[in-house]
């Protein structure tokens, strides 16, 4: 497996790699934010439960 | 039925899937990503360059594909009332705008090598990009309406009137195409696909399909915890996983 | 029902009537599309062979952004003193009022950016056989504008950010009968058969005025709710 011509992509290297870089930006992004976002979304829900049970 | 359209129901249910659905999108990524870099050859015409097309046209098929579905769910959400359908439309936006975005880009970036330009006009890439005009403008009425009822409800018929609209657009600028490129610069199309070519492209296909599920769901289970935050179940559940 | 073609009569009249007591709701989009047209010599340059190529495309886009301008005093006012609540509870079907106030506002708004039109041909060398073509392309394009756009009016009512949220729902949706629409125009120009552009434009007409009162209907009683 030529490795150096595998990078290369005949020329096209850099829209190639840009292309399925981008992909995977995009891909992990979407995997990312909601994780990220259950996060806060959980730690405002205790709080908001326990002004709640404050409250009562 | 019931049972089914319950968030509680639901949430769980997609807390189970999620780990499954995100295992077989990595398996059929890697497949993808193997017959589409190593096995496919290269193109007689376009060289090592056609090998985006794996990237964008399935990012072209999933972004019309959930905006069908966020119409569709639209739809339901108006006509039965159902939260987990509302839920469905908005969580599906985002997901779409992205996998419009990575199309327009992957277009560009397909068609430079192609036509020496950066964006040339290409009647599908055009469609494409009114396409994210008009899932921008589904966020942005989203966003604007604080009722999550009002909210899902606008959008709902948002989505449906850019549904039907979506035919006519692409209709409509395929024609506007035709009359103003000029000849040298041809469509941009899949090389003549040896058949290949089709087995990568097809994963690819799946696996963003399957993908799109994945990352739903988990959108889906975040809306879910946030409407439902009044109902005894979550505050159970949020207090035993202390 | 109470007489049906009564009511839509008089809201009609009264719709243009208070239109008009506002004559700068009236005048401003008419404005707006004058000087938008002059902008493009200014930015482009006087060129005249430029300014006939491009001005199908320019005076057609002006009269988009006029007709945007002008959405929001369709169903903003009645909202803000509860007439249009009134009318959501009225005994008639809330399709046929809207579909009379989309009449009203057009006849007010689109149909003088019609008739000023061959004034902003001539401003930018349209070629004069063309410029038939141009006001019967507005003729057929901008009532469909003005239906379209009281969907997106009726899904941001009462909305903070309305005007600009409006123009970002409906321009996309705008883009068929642009294309046509000043599809016909160049086509003229360059002496093409323009009949399909026509009965496209006919088609979107006849298409919208089906479906758009509904559809602003059930967006209006969304954002009443």
């Amino acid at each position: 497996m030529n490795w150096s011509h595998f990078f290369a992509m005949g020329g096209y290297a850099v829209y190639v790699w840009s292309a399925y870089g981008l992909a995977a930006l995009i891909l992990i992004l979407n995997v990312y934010l909601p994780l990220a976002h259950r996060k806060t979304v959980r730690r405002r829900l205790r709080e908001f439960l326990q002004l709640k049970e404050q409250i009562r | 039925m019931h049972k089914y359209a319950s968030p509680k129901f639901f949430y769980s249910l997609a807390g189970q899937l999620t780990p499954w659905l995100a295992a077989l999108t990595a398996v059929l990524l890697l497949a993808g990503l193997y017959f589409g870099l190593f096995v496919a050859p290269p193109d007689y015409q376009q060289g090592e360059s056609y090998r985006i097309m794996f990237i964008h046209v399935p990012a072209a098929w999933m972004s019309m594909f959930v905006y069908v579905l966020m119409a569709g769910a639209g739809a339901v959400a108006l006509v039965w009332n159902i939260k987990l359908a509302e839920m469905f439309a908005a969580c599906c936006a985002p997901i779409g705008a992205s996998f419009t975005f990575l199309a327009l880009v992957t277009g560009s970036l397909w068609g430079k090598p192609m036509w020496g330009a950066w964006w040339a006009w290409d009647a599908r890439l055009t469609s494409e990009l009114i396409l994210f005009f008009l899932y921008i403008g589904y966020m942005a009425l989203q966003a604007s309406i604080d009722d999550p009822r009002r909210a899902a409800r606008a959008s709902a018929i948002l989505a449906l009137v850019g549904v039907v609209n979506i035919p006519v657009i692409h209709f409509s600028v395929n024609w506007w195409n035709t009359l103003h490129q000029p000849a040298s610069v041809s469509r941009m199309g899949a090389p003549t696909i040896a058949p290949i070519m089709l087995v990568p492209l097809l994963l690819m296909a799946l696996a963003f399909t399957i993908y799109f599920f994945t990352v739903v769901l988990m959108r889906m289970r975040n809306e879910i915890l946030e409407r439902e935050r009044h109902t005894g179940w979550v505050a159970e559940m949020l207090n035993s996983e202390s | 029902m109470p007489n049906l073609l009564k009511a839509v009569a008089f809201l009609f009249r009264r719709d243009l009537t208070v239109a008009l007591r506002r004559s700068t709701d009236i005048l401003t989009p008419l404005v707006f599309f004058v000087i938008v047209v002059s902008l493009f010599p200014l930015g482009l340059g006087a060129d005249p062979a430029v300014l006939r190529t491009i001005a199908p495309g320019v005076i057609w886009v002006a009269a988009l952004l006029a007709t945007m301008l002008s959405l929001n005093r369709l169903f903003a006012n009645d909202h803000a003193d509860g007439t249009l609540e009134q009318m959501a509870l009225a005994p008639y079907p809330l399709t046929l009022l809207v579909f009379t106030k989309v009449a009203a506002h057009w006849a007010l708004t689109g149909l003088p950016l019609v008739l000023i039109s061959p004034l902003l041909a001539v401003q930018m060398n349209l070629a004069d056989s063309a410029i038939g073509t141009l006001v019967l392309s507005l003729l057929l394009g901008t009532p469909v504008l003005s239906l379209l756009g009281a969907v997106g009016a009726a899904l941001t009512l009462g909305l903070r950010g309305g005007g600009v949220l409006v123009s970002l729902l409906v321009l996309p949706l705008y883009t068929p009968v642009l294309i046509f629409g000043a599809g016909a125009v160049s086509g003229v120009v360059t002496g093409l058969d323009i009949e399909a552009q026509f009965s496209l434009l006919g088609a979107f007409l006849a298409l919208a005025v089906t479906f758009a009162p509904w559809a602003a209907a059930a967006a209006l009683r969304v954002s009443l709710d």
